[in-house]
């Protein structure tokens, strides 16, 4: 097991950085085959933003447009299909709150092959900002260890994200990166279709169903 | 030869179709099915701690390329609307569905009952396929036809077990 000792495990001593800027460093960190679920709210439209470039949008992304909560548990059922490639879930702190039980979930897979990324400004932004329980006390990562995720820590900041995105690339997990991100607007908005999400998501991991 | 049982019958369907993964939140009357898919290397099983969290389990293993199901009971079905109005129906993700029938037949649960009633209306109302399973020489056809429709037509369809078939959870005194 990689160790997390130089990163911190509590809230407050994490930096607050910026939903757009950490998720283009995330997807610019990417190796082009890793599968990437985004949840709802602005941490979907920002991944979506984050993943145009000059050769189109990259393929390999999944949106979600309802179902609030389930990033972590379709990253997971992705994982478990394709156990060779990396997945990541992008998710809100308002998200993972509503579904804790998918962490030790994750935890009693083992799923190596799989990295949480938490999204986490104490709000729900897209609905006008009202307090989640993580502005009030709870706090992400530690759910997380306490749920069995022992590979679980706070990014201090930007550097130290990057540091965690290149172990969680390189290494075994399940990780779980937490986030404090600022209330900024997201970038773009995601398109709302969904069985051309789904199509391309699949085409994009060698799958036609 | 001895008649096959029912969880027999569905073992086997769900083999010949590939569908190798089967996540589930524990009831009585499908413990029979559990343990043997559990017993059987063929399959990746194991319980999930929300019906909504296992079947955003399926459908991220669908879209990589591995087939399941999903088993309950008629109250864990009763949280899923969200989550099939919003992810299996619009994405055309073929959610299979196993749903084992309480409410009805001998209910001695006034919850299990009234919460029984919501089941049919709501996948209804989402035009989503399903059968209720009552005899076991249909049990076969039933669960091959429909596995064959779901992913040819990239939709969900979920199997009601009732106690006709299964037997059902009966009073305990």
């Amino acid at each position: 097991m990689a160790s997390l000792l130089n990163h911190p495990v509590s809230r407050d001593q994490a930096k607050v950085m910026n939903r757009f800027d950490i998720t283009k460093r995330l997807v610019d960190l990417l190796h082009q085959d890793e599968a990437v679920i985004g949840g709802i709210g602005y941490t979907n439209f920002d991944l979506w933003a984050a993943s145009s470039g000059p050769n189109g949008r990259r393929q390999q992304n999944f949106y979600m447009l309802g179902s609030m909560g389930l990033a972590v548990p379709i990253a997971l059922g992705v994982a478990l299909a394709q156990p060779v490639r990396k997945v990541f879930a992008l998710e809100g702190d308002g998200s993972i709150l509503m579904q804790l039980g998918s962490l030790s979930t994750v935890a009693a897979r083992a799923q190596k092959n799989l990295c949480v990324v938490i999204m986490d400004n104490g709000a729900y932004q897209i609905t006008g900002g009202q307090m989640t329980m993580t502005g009030q006390g709870a706090d992400v990562v530690g759910i997380a260890r306490a749920s069995g995720l022992a590979q679980s820590a706070w990014a201090a900041d930007e550097e130290a994200f990057a540091e965690l995105i290149r172990l969680a690339l390189k290494e075994d997990g399940p990780w779980l990166i937490g986030c404090r991100i600022d209330a900024g607007k997201p970038v773009d908005t995601t398109e709302r279709d969904p069985s051309r999400i789904r199509d391309n998501f699949m085409r994009g991991l060698g799958v036609k169903g | 030869m001895p008649e096959q049982s029912w969880h027999e019958i569905v073992r086997n369907v769900l083999k010949r179709h590939n569908v190798s993964l089967v996540t589930y939140v524990p009831d009585n009357v499908l413990r029979p099915l559990i343990d043997g898919v559990h017993a059987d290397p063929f399959f990746t099983a194991f319980a999930c701690t929300r019906e909504e969290e296992a079947l955003g389990i399926n459908a991220g293993a669908w879209m990589g390329g591995t087939r399941g199901i999903l088993l309950m009971q008629t109250s864990g079905f009763a949280t899923l609307p969200n989550v099939l109005a919003s992810l299996s129906v619009p994405f055309q993700i073929p959610t299979l569905m196993m749903v084992s029938e309480r409410g009805t037949l001998g209910e001695f649960n006034i919850g299990q009952s009234l919460v029984a009633r919501t089941m049919r209306p709501v996948l209804d109302a989402l035009a989503i396929e399903h059968h209720t399973m009552t005899r076991l020489d249909e049990a076969q056809f039933i669960v091959d036809r429909s596995i064959t429709q779901a992913v040819a037509t990239r939709a969900p369809v979920c199997f009601i077990l009732s106690p006709l078939l299964t037997g059902g959870k009966v009073f305990a005194k």
